[in-house]
């Protein structure tokens, strides 16, 4: 049977349609996708994200493993702070993209996607070796909630006594929920500003229904995959796979070569180079049709790319997607064929992200 | 339209035949389960459609799928509004968000497709 999250019971009781996600019994919408899409990029929206692996990691060669098997550089985190970076198999390529985070004095945790949570618990203890470290799978007795949205920090005023809007973006905090232990972290995946909550899983009920009461609107996975794509924040298993690296992905950002060794990093300095690697790039299709994952991308008739994900953006009321073309076309301006179900549609490479949310 | 009078499909596409022209839409089940239309694709007024054929698009912000004729005939008219404006179709899915009107020719009926009745009974067994 499907794992179910501690809210599970709400959402099945206000209408969520529930589809199988990852092993996860999800709602994807409530009401409309695109009118929750629309509550938070104008006001505040609310995801149950308990599905997320959370892992912890404490003992003296913590930082030590999250450097072996993390792209990015951990060890410059400060307490609290969070860090976005991809965990790479030998040859390069992505089995999962993640957050950092930098616990307060005793240790750190990652946050991981459901569909990878075993792949990479196995893959720590794989690579564990025998260093000093213990990792806990937390995902189970505990709850994980968004607040995403141009009023999300004003919503979450005095939730927990510690208050988010003191926090950096991308850093975290402990405190409390109702005495029990809560991390606030100002983190999130829709291009809003936000927060994400994590709590013991017997207090997640009643910190979703706080937040409901407040005015949050509750939102489901689908409005969450329009707002990633509008913001081009790649997803597991579209955009990035086992056959994928991060380079060719645009997220060379979140690789630093020169922090030492871990693992990847020798096949991603021969990657870095290699011009037949198709690279990630945005799509705005000329006309209404919604080029999805798999359409096959041409220029004059030749097969030069295939689309990631695609989808109707609400907030910028395009057809638009992301795909992967070989580095000739990523140039944006250039104009590609799109085989849309048969028929071919004109589409144009677009510079990401797709939407921007203005600066406060 | 009274949905009384209306015959369904099982692919969730309503008729009704009046002087032997089949006006054809959605049911609100159909919409309901789409949500979030944004685009229609619909045939030119000449084309022939055919019975258990698709003769047109709809599109979700989830997913897309075919619109099938339950009839064979000739496209007589389309309705253009739609092409503009697709959350017409959810607003009103048996009125005015009928999509095309369709000549089939004499002495054909809709006796194939079910009645109120039967539709409801078989999205029951599919809602849950």
């Amino acid at each position: 049977m499907a794992n179910r999250t501690p809210l599970h019971d709400w959402h099945a009781t206000h209408g969520g349609r529930m589809v199988d996600f990852a092993g996860w019994d999800m709602p994807v919408q409530y009401t409309s996708i695109t009118e929750e899409h629309q509550a938070v990029r104008n006001a505040a929206g609310l995801f149950d994200i308990s599905h997320m692996g959370r892992l912890t990691f404490t003992g003296t060669d913590a930082l030590d493993l999250i450097q072996h098997v993390f792209t990015n550089n951990a060890a410059t985190l400060k307490e609290g702070q969070v860090r976005y970076g991809l965990v790479c198999n030998e040859q390069g390529g992505i089995r999962d993209d993640v957050l950092v985070y930098r616990w307060p004095t005793y240790g750190y945790a990652m946050v991981v996607n459901a569909s990878n949570r075993d792949k990479i618990v196995a893959w720590l203890a794989e690579h564990k070796g025998s260093r000093q470290v213990m990792i806990e799978d937390r995902t189970l007795d505990s709850a994980m909630i968004a607040v995403q949205g141009p009023g999300a920090l004003e919503l979450c005023r005095g939730v927990t006594p510690f208050d988010a809007s003191q926090l950096a973006y991308y850093y975290s905090a402990h405190t409390t929920y109702r005495g029990q232990e809560c991390v606030v972290s100002r983190t999130g995946y829709t291009g809003e500003d936000g927060v994400e909550y994590m709590v013991p899983a017997a207090a997640g009920a009643a910190l979703w229904e706080a937040l409901i009461g407040r005015g949050a609107r509750a939102c489901g996975l689908g409005a969450r995959d329009t707002l990633r794509l509008e913001a081009a924040m790649p997803l597991y298993g579209h955009e990035l796979g086992e056959e994928i690296d991060p380079l060719q992905a645009g997220l060379g950002w979140a690789v630093k070569l020169d922090k030492g060794d871990f693992i990847g990093r020798d096949a991603l300095l021969r990657r870095r180079d290699d011009p037949t690697l198709r690279v990630r790039v945005g799509l705005e299709m000329a006309g209404k049709r919604i080029a999805r994952e798999g359409s096959i991308l041409s220029r004059d008739g030749k097969e030069i790319g295939r689309v990631a994900s695609g989808t109707f953006a609400p907030t910028v009321a395009k057809a638009i997607a992301m795909a992967y073309v070989a580095r000739g076309c990523a140039e944006p301006g250039t104009t590609l064929d799109v085989d849309v179900r048969g028929k071919s549609e004109a589409a144009r490479v677009v510079p990401l992200p797709f939407y921007k949310r203005p600066k406060a | 339209m009274d949905q009384k009078d209306l015959r369904y499909s099982a692919t969730h596409e309503w008729a009704s035949l009046e002087g032997g022209v089949v006006t054809l839409g959605i049911t609100k089940f159909a919409v309901e389960q789409l949500t979030d239309v944004v685009y229609i694709e619909l045939p030119d007024p000449g084309d022939n459609v055919f019975a258990g054929e698709s003769f047109g698009e709809i599109e979700s912000v989830k997913a897309v799928s075919d619109l099938y004729s339950p009839v064979d005939g000739e496209i007589v008219g389309i309705n253009e509004k739609l092409l503009d404006d697709p959350t017409i179709i959810a607003q009103d899915p048996f009125g005015k968000g009928w999509m095309v009107k369709i000549k089939i020719e004499p002495g054909q009926t809709l006796d194939k497709l079910m009645t109120l009745p039967q539709y409801e009974k078989q999205i029951a067994s599919q809602d849950h």
